[in-house]
């Protein structure tokens, strides 16, 4: 498989540019050449479902079919305000009021939060948000998601792709390990959060009273460490 | 409140711990009257299914008093309602085109990686049952905490007491459903494997769907009496070869449908049989499947398979070069009880289905754990356990 096949991959899932975007470009263009004999012609999986590694970047998606209209998932998620409702690491997100930035709140062990900045760097209302985080963030990451019609009445897809980049050092990886260990369950629950919350109207718990929900258990342990 | 612990393997107790309280704003809280011992509830006695907890309560069909309700609950305080067992949102995709028990979102997030590792989707929900169903607490309690409750509870008249509308919750839909699943046309022979409550509610179905013969298998005398009570006619499979016998009785064709209402705890004699014991008694989680192995073998080329039973995780020698090469067709499913309670109350009400012969013991649910030593150990005499809350010990 060649770095060639590999970028017109990326391009097809549309990744391409958003990644050149946050500098992680150069890991993907380090593979040219480096591979040869059989050249496989690119599948139409989504990138990040590659069998490969993605260098210094964690790279994550997910894809979930939510049976709502397309726009009013858009809004709800453009209003940043909304996404701690089903983002569990999310304490909040706040605009900032400047080109779509927004300040991330996130949870980390021992009652502490860690903060990110980030900008929009592409919006196509009803369709896509793409953001990453500004010039000088202790974490680089970059997401986007979008919003497609589903086929028939199922509603609407909605796709994450997310990548992030621990700076080096001792403080970068701890920070990685605090609150992203696992990207990749992260965004898969966190959608699902979402579904149950835009189609049922509410994130279903089993538990028995209202002290032992897991937003309550989360909660009171952040109370009790902070 | 009094509610029925599992501790461990063959150690179920009656303890008292918090009452439920509203959560979310379509929750209710149900007062339950009756409750009753699942055959799938001895699996988690037997310690066969995994991810159940101590502590855990255990109860799937029960019915009672709507006593509190969340704001978007539709029900009413006073109304009696009886209780599916499968926990549906009734919103997803999944409940849009009623397959009720494949709910999307009524499994708790972080429950779900375990079903969704191990079957490649999570589960829907599940009353009192294993944490890879949810981990909801059961209705072998004097109190239940009811999600999405204006989709799956159905309300009852007065005038049809609690034993009579009870199996709404699991059974009695289970076995419609069984029946549905064998596709059942006229002229049809079909034989069900196992005349536990499940058994005798497809045996019903069946029968009621058109089916020209139906043959029970067991080997509990009580039980197949109960069958044969039903209009069924009889296999002792202690007594009878019963690969030969159906072949005999079918004219020689092969049963057109069968229906395995035994499961992941099959008896039999056969050697596969004594392997699949042994392997589930170490724990490395097979299933023993000796009753469906053998309702493969059964039926007619082109027939219909249906499984009720429940299975949990991996079987050896699943007979898959009969399954092709005979063409047959498989479908099964835990129960998409919501589907199907409207229109078996009717039946119930019009007096089309008899739901009460096979209740032979009501205690107190403070007797609870005597009920499922009985229930695990005289299978014969102990064909359905209810169990009532409100009322006195013995």
């Amino acid at each position: 498989m060649s770095g060639h096949d590999r970028n017109g991959l990326w391009a097809t899932a549309g990744l391409a540019g958003l990644m050149v975007a946050a500098g992680a470009g150069a890991f993907l263009t380090a593979r040219n050449g480096r591979e040869s004999g059989r050249r496989t012609p690119p599948d139409d999986a989504p990138g990040f479902t590659a069998r490969r590694g993605f260098g210094s970047y964690d790279v994550a998606g997910r894809s979930v079919t939510i049976a709502r209209p397309r726009q009013e998932l858009y809004d709800f998620w453009r209003k940043f305000e909304n996404l701690s409702s089903f983002m569990e690491n999310i304490v909040s997100v706040k605009p900032t009021g400047q080109n779509g930035r927004a300040v991330w709140t996130i949870r980390a062990p021992a009652g502490r939060t860690v903060e990110v900045e980030t900008e929009i760097v592409r919006e196509e209302p009803g369709e896509l948000i793409a953001w990453r985080s500004v010039p000088g963030s202790q974490i680089e990451t970059e997401g986007r998601v979008t919003f497609k019609d589903a086929p028939g009445e199922r509603g609407t897809r909605v796709s994450t792709r997310i990548a992030y980049k621990p700076p080096a050092g001792e403080v970068g990886r701890i920070i990685a390990k605090l609150f992203m260990r696992e990207p990749a369950i992260q965004a898969r629950h966190d959608l699902k959060r979402l579904k149950m919350l835009m189609e049922a109207g509410e994130i279903a718990t089993s538990a028995r009273r209202k002290d032992q929900t897991r937003a309550a258990k989360q909660q009171s342990k952040q109370e009790e460490m902070a | 409140m009094r509610a029925l612990t599992w501790q461990g393997t063959h150690d179920v107790r009656v303890e008292t711990v918090a009452d439920p309280e509203i959560i979310n704003p379509r929750d209710a809280i149900i007062k339950v009257t009756s409750t009753a011992i699942c055959g799938s509830d001895l699996h988690l006695y037997d310690g066969v299914i995994p991810g159940v907890l101590s502590g855990d309560i255990l109860g799937h069909e029960f019915m009672g008093e709507v006593v509190e309700t969340g704001p978007k609950s539709n029900l009413q305080k006073g109304q009696r309602v009886v209780v599916p067992f499968t926990i549906s949102c009734g919103q997803c995709f999944h409940c849009a085109v009623q397959e009720y028990s494949c709910c999307s979102n009524s499994n708790p997030v972080e429950k779900q990686d375990m079903s969704a590792n191990l079957y490649g989707h999570a589960m829907a929900g599940l009353f009192g049952y294993s944490h890879m169903t949810g981990g909801y607490s059961g209705g072998q309690a004097e109190y239940v905490r009811v999600p999405y409750s204006d989709i799956g509870p159905i309300v009852v008249p007065d005038h049809l007491d609690d034993d009579t509308v009870l199996f709404l919750s699991d059974i009695l839909p289970t076995g419609w459903m069984a029946a549905e699943n064998a596709d059942i046309r006229p002229d049809d022979t079909v034989a069900v494997w196992g005349c536990g409550p499940v058994g005798l509610f497809a045996i019903q179905s069946a029968l009621i769907m058109g089916a020209s013969e139906v043959i029970a298998i067991d080997h509990y005398p009580h039980r197949l009496e109960l069958a044969r009570k039903l209009g069924a006619k009889v296999i002792n499979f202690h007594e009878t070869n019963v690969l030969e016998a159906l072949m005999d009785m079918s004219g020689g064709i092969g049963v057109d449908a069968v229906i395995d209402a035994v499961g992941m705890e099959a008896h039999g004699f056969a050697i596969e049989n004594i392997m699949d014991v042994a392997k589930q008694k170490i724990g490395i989680g097979a299933d023993r499947a000796s009753a469906l192995r053998q309702a493969i073998l059964a039926v007619r080329k082109g027939g219909r398979v249906s499984v009720p039973g429940v299975y949990g995780g991996l079987a050896d020698k699943f007979p898959i070069g009969a399954l092709m090469e005979k063409g047959l067709q498989l479908r099964t499913g835990q129960t998409h009880v919501q589907r199907y309670t409207k229109d078996l109350l009717a039946k119930i009400e019009e007096g089309k289905i008899d739901t009460t012969f096979l209740i032979s013991h009501r205690l107190p649910l403070e007797q609870a754990a005597e009920g499922y030593k009985n229930f695990k150990q005289q299978q014969d005499s102990w064909t359905k356990v209810v169990l009532k809350p409100g009322m006195e010990s013995a």
